[in-house]
């Protein structure tokens, strides 16, 4: 159950991420990032990380992908105009693409040989009630210094939004 | 019988989803593109994150997960109004048209 419920999530994640990609136009990648966000999600919660699958949903899915779809519509962004590409892109770009992913791979398969099998259920830390604790007992200071940051951030925002340069 | 799906196959797909980020960013020419691209590379990042927390039944890879989604929004909300600003600006979204520091 667990390997069908993975293969078919991350087959979604990976087609989806592959539109994303391949998609001419803004508003069908964003839909694409959905899928892959959505799928991510899922997987998650098979890993037992059971806030982090729900903030993802609420955060990720919802409240950001909101934030690019309505600049995208704002915008009235159509289709990307084709241009020529450098002869460097055509004909080392793919397979350098491949060389990275061969690598990483090529690691990860080297540097954990015999990692442990992922059983949902098996790993039961990740409950918003434990997550919660670390958060703000082990982790409280990061925490307050993100308030900062996403203050920083509003006014930023504003501040760029409204002005006019020059 | 249920023997679970090993721990790497989470990270080939973490590899696999990065690699697809790397591919947008490089090759599109959207800004708004390629800043999805980012997210997805983000999106690959924290899955790693969450399969090493499995690995060693460590809740702080959850943590670090958070601290990225906070980032990302904060940048996302920063990114866009630059986006915003530029197009108002220039006009355009095509960054091989975004070219005043070249000359």
């Amino acid at each position: 159950m667990d390997v069908i419920l993975f293969l078919a999530f991350a087959t979604i994640a990976v087609v989806c991420g592959v539109n994303v990609v391949l998609q001419t136009h803004p508003i069908s990648s964003a839909v694409s990032l959905i899928g892959v966000m959505g799928s991510l999600a899922v997987l998650y919660l098979l890993l037992g990380a059971e806030f982090i699958a729900a903030a993802q949903v609420i955060v990720y899915a919802g409240a950001i992908m909101v934030l690019f779809l309505f600049v995208i519509m704002l915008l009235n962004a159509g289709e990307e105009t084709r241009r020529g590409r450098s002869r460097l892109v055509q004909f080392l770009g793919l397979p350098l693409l491949v060389t990275l992913l061969g690598l990483f791979s090529y690691l990860v398969l080297r540097l954990f040989p015999n990692a442990s099998h992922v059983r949902f259920g098996a790993f039961q830390g990740g409950t918003p009630a434990k997550f919660g604790r670390v958060l703000f007992t082990e982790f409280l200071l990061p925490f307050e210094v993100t308030s900062v940051l996403i203050l920083i951030a509003i006014l930023g925002a504003i501040v760029l939004a409204r002005k006019e340069i020059e | 019988m249920m023997t679970g799906v090993p721990l790497s196959w989470y990270l080939i797909l973490s590899v696999v989803l990065f690699s697809l980020g790397v591919a947008g960013f490089l090759f599109r020419r959207n800004i708004i593109t390629i800043f999805m691209s980012i997210e997805l590379m983000l999106n690959a990042v924290n899955l790693s994150f969450v399969s090493f927390s499995y690995e060693l039944k460590s809740v702080n890879g959850h943590l670090y997960t958070l601290f990225v989604m906070v980032v990302a929004a904060a940048e996302a909300a920063v990114g866009l109004a630059i986006i915003l600003t530029v197009f108002k600006n220039r006009g355009t979204l095509n960054v091989d048209e975004l070219n005043s520091l070249k000359n």
